[in-house]
């Protein structure tokens, strides 16, 4: 634990080094209108990274999370184009709810007949994606067609800041709760730490494995509502590929890809960092171009960095030699990470 | 024609996909490998379905059913067959490779820019799978040498690849390319077989004996199945699987020279989402994801299951993503099957006993 905070530390203070040097270079990205930008940005893309972050700590992901917010996204811009005058709270319950079953609908799978996360996930994905397509038979849902309230409400301010943000930080400090106070959150590290120990010691595997694809499926679904109310428009390609971005966020907030390890600050300084990097390539007059190259660097550093710490602090040495890519990290291993 | 319609297709997964590593417990790892014990082979079931889609097409399209028209719908898969072998292997060994797309379009991009500074055609095979062998050994040196999770890694080398690409060609295209060069990708062999079968037919056969006639090839079963008994029974775990993703690298970059000559461009965005069709296929072709089983013959099967499946629904004017709906169900289906199947045959043991 106090190895992590020492790495959250480290990462803010890089983020700090990196916005001081944005803002030498352009002044204009400290503007109440820019910072704006980055928080609704950093809301929506920590959102997810947490949610990610569930499945990850129990060596498990969720690559179906952007055609899930998609598709709940498609749905709640139908029903706001049908009928207009519905509340923004009712949009964002539908389309928190169908996440919710898209999710569990995964986790059905991967804890009812014990298939494995990224197969699931990969051919639930191309399934989510191709129903967007179908309920909106290809077509786009534009910004007149949407409700006034629905298209409002992330915007509207409460002391200062969007409720885009504030949705951003109520879920960051119910993860943190829950996660880090709660025995639920302590048997999902125990269950990516060893899964084996996990059962011996009488933690309900399934019923985890259920409840981690449910909130990722749900917590996308909301986030699918604030990105069609924010950007204004729903359509097939809405998020895609974002489900890249939140492991991005995740590794580069110390996340362990293998299980086990992780918190809700590093993951919330991880997309934070990616975020703020994003918005500043164009204001420091680099081409948009870059993004994708430069984010792919970041995250192969990051990994390399988390290995090396990781490695530090195992006395033989190696524990990121053993234990290879799927590969169980033995019992040994898994004692380490707990 | 076919070139042209494959890439309109509007493919949308697009790079997302990823992929990770869920250490796998035991049952899980066995649930996969228990697979083909169910069916008896699991290449029975494959070749129903294949039965099954031909089928399907030839009811739907009466042009589906024409001996050319087959042997030229083998172009539209050649190359995603070509990276399905290659990944088949990494996958055996416990690995994966999300960049093998990003390869492709990296490669794309590099020979598409040699073309412009007038290298020939040979010279642009060659330079397009020696990057790919160059970017494959990237992925090996941090995922064996440095023992990073593959997945994590091939997720940043698959934005770094594309990415450079991206940088060099911004949203242009490299469309000029030296006479005869167009052949490789949609030439024919007599005037019938296309040139790419061939070259598909001669590594799948390659391949094949690798994986089942060769001491490398029960080495990668045996660390894909356990790689600390590998280890102990001194087997250069780490050394494999650089070399495996050295390999992958190779072939996409076969890919990338045979794609770029069949459309005719090379684009940053070439091949987006393959990275995902061809885990499926070798997912489909009884590859379990937890290593250390499968079959060759199982994965050229899907290959050709997954490919006149695309080809006849084409025909027919089905959208590409409703397709994605079929792909992603299909595989599902082809795990979750098993799985059921399993639970219910244990359910009727335990009420026995």
């Amino acid at each position: 634990m106090q190895l992590l905070a020492r790495r959250d530390a480290t990462l803010a203070l890089i983020i700090a080094a990196l916005v001081a040097a944005i803002v030498w270079r352009a002044p204009v990205f400290a503007s109440a209108g820019n910072l704006d930008t980055v928080l609704n940005d950093g809301a929506i893309l920590t959102i997810m990274a947490l949610a990610q972050m569930h499945a990850l700590v129990t060596r498990g992901v969720d690559l179906s999370v952007g055609a899930v917010m998609a598709l709940s996204g498609m749905l709640a811009a139908l029903l706001s184009r049908a009928h207009p005058e519905l509340p923004a709270l009712l949009a964002m319950g539908v389309a928190a709810g169908s996440g919710l079953l898209l999710g569990a609908a995964n986790g059905a799978l991967i804890a009812g007949l014990a298939m494995p996360p990224i197969v699931v996930t990969l051919g639930t994905m191309s399934v989510y994606r191709g129903l967007v397509f179908v309920i909106s038979g290809g077509a786009w849902v534009n910004a007149h067609e949407l409700g006034a309230g629905f298209l409002r409400f992330p915007h509207e301010r409460l002391l200062g800041l969007t409720w885009l943000t504030w949705i951003g930080v109520l879920v960051v400090a119910v993860c943190y709760l829950s996660l880090h106070h709660r025995r639920a959150g302590r048997e999902l590290y125990a269950l990516g730490g060893n899964p084996a120990a996990a059962r011996y010691l009488g933690i309900d595997v399934a019923r985890r494995e259920l409840g981690v694809y449910s909130i990722t499926g749900a917590l996308a679904g909301l986030c699918g509502y604030l990105w069609v109310a924010r950007y204004a428009v729903a359509y097939t390609e809405t998020a895609l590929g974002f489900e890249m971005q939140t492991i991005a966020a995740c590794v580069i907030g110390g996340v362990s890809i293998r299980g086990g390890r992780g918190g809700v600050v590093g993951c919330l300084l991880g997309a934070t960092f990616l975020v703020v990097l994003f918005n500043a390539l164009p204001v420091i007059d680099v081409s948009p171009f870059w993004q994708m190259a430069i984010s792919g660097a970041t995250i192969l550093v990051a990994v390399a960095l988390n290995a090396r710490g990781e490695r530090r602090r195992s006395p033989s040495g190696r524990a990121g030699r053993t234990s290879i890519a799927r590969g169980a990290p033995t019992a040994a291993a898994g004692a380490k990470a707990t | 024609m076919i070139a042209a319609e494959d890439e309109a297709k509007g493919r949308v997964q697009a790079e997302s996909m990823v992929p990770p590593a869920k250490s796998e417990q035991p049952a899980r790892a066995e649930a996969s490998r228990a697979r083909a014990g169910l069916f008896g082979r699991w290449e029975v079931v494959l070749v129903l379905l294949l039965v099954a889609v031909c089928a399907g097409n030839t009811w739907a399209s009466p042009y589906f059913l024409d001996a050319q028209n087959l042997l030229d719908s083998t172009q539209s898969f050649s190359e995603k067959a070509l990276m399905a072998l290659g990944m088949a292997l990494i996958i055996i060994g416990r690995d994966i490779d999300l960049s093998v797309a990003a390869i492709v379009a990296l490669c794309g991009t590099a020979i598409g820019w040699l073309a412009t500074q007038g290298v020939g055609t040979a010279g642009l095979v060659v330079a397009s799978v020696a990057s790919g062998t160059v970017l494959g050994m990237f992925n090996g040196a941090l995922v064996a040498r440095l023992g990073l999770p593959a997945i994590v890694v091939t997720i940043g080398t698959m934005s770094l690849f594309r990415g450079i690409s991206f940088v060099a060609l911004g949203d242009g295209a490299y469309t000029a390319f030296p006479e005869g060069f167009d052949a490789l990708g949609q030439g024919y062999l007599f005037g019938v077989i296309p040139h790419e079968l061939l070259v598909l037919v001669v590594f799948a056969a390659a391949f094949y004996v690798l994986l089942h006639h060769t001491r490398i090839g029960r080495r990668l079963y045996a660390y894909g199945q356990n790689p600390d008994a590998a280890r102990y029974s001194g087997i250069a775990v780490e050394a494999h699987r650089f070399w495996f993703f050295t390999l992958n690298g190779s072939m996409s970059g076969l890919a990338a020279a045979l794609l770029t000559s069949r459309i005719g461009a090379a684009r940053p965005n070439m091949a987006s989402g393959w990275d995902l069709e061809v885990i499926a296929i070798v997912v489909l072709g009884g590859v379990g994801i937890g290593g250390g089983s499968g079959r060759m013959s199982g994965v050229i099967l899907a290959v050709f299951v997954m490919g006149l499946l695309t080809f006849g629904l084409g025909l027919s004017n089905v959208p590409g993503i409703i397709l994605n709906i079929i792909v992603g169900a299909l595989l599902v289906a082809s795990v979750a099957l098993p799985a059921v199947l399993k639970k219910v045959a244990s359910h009727r043991d335990g009420a026995r006993s």
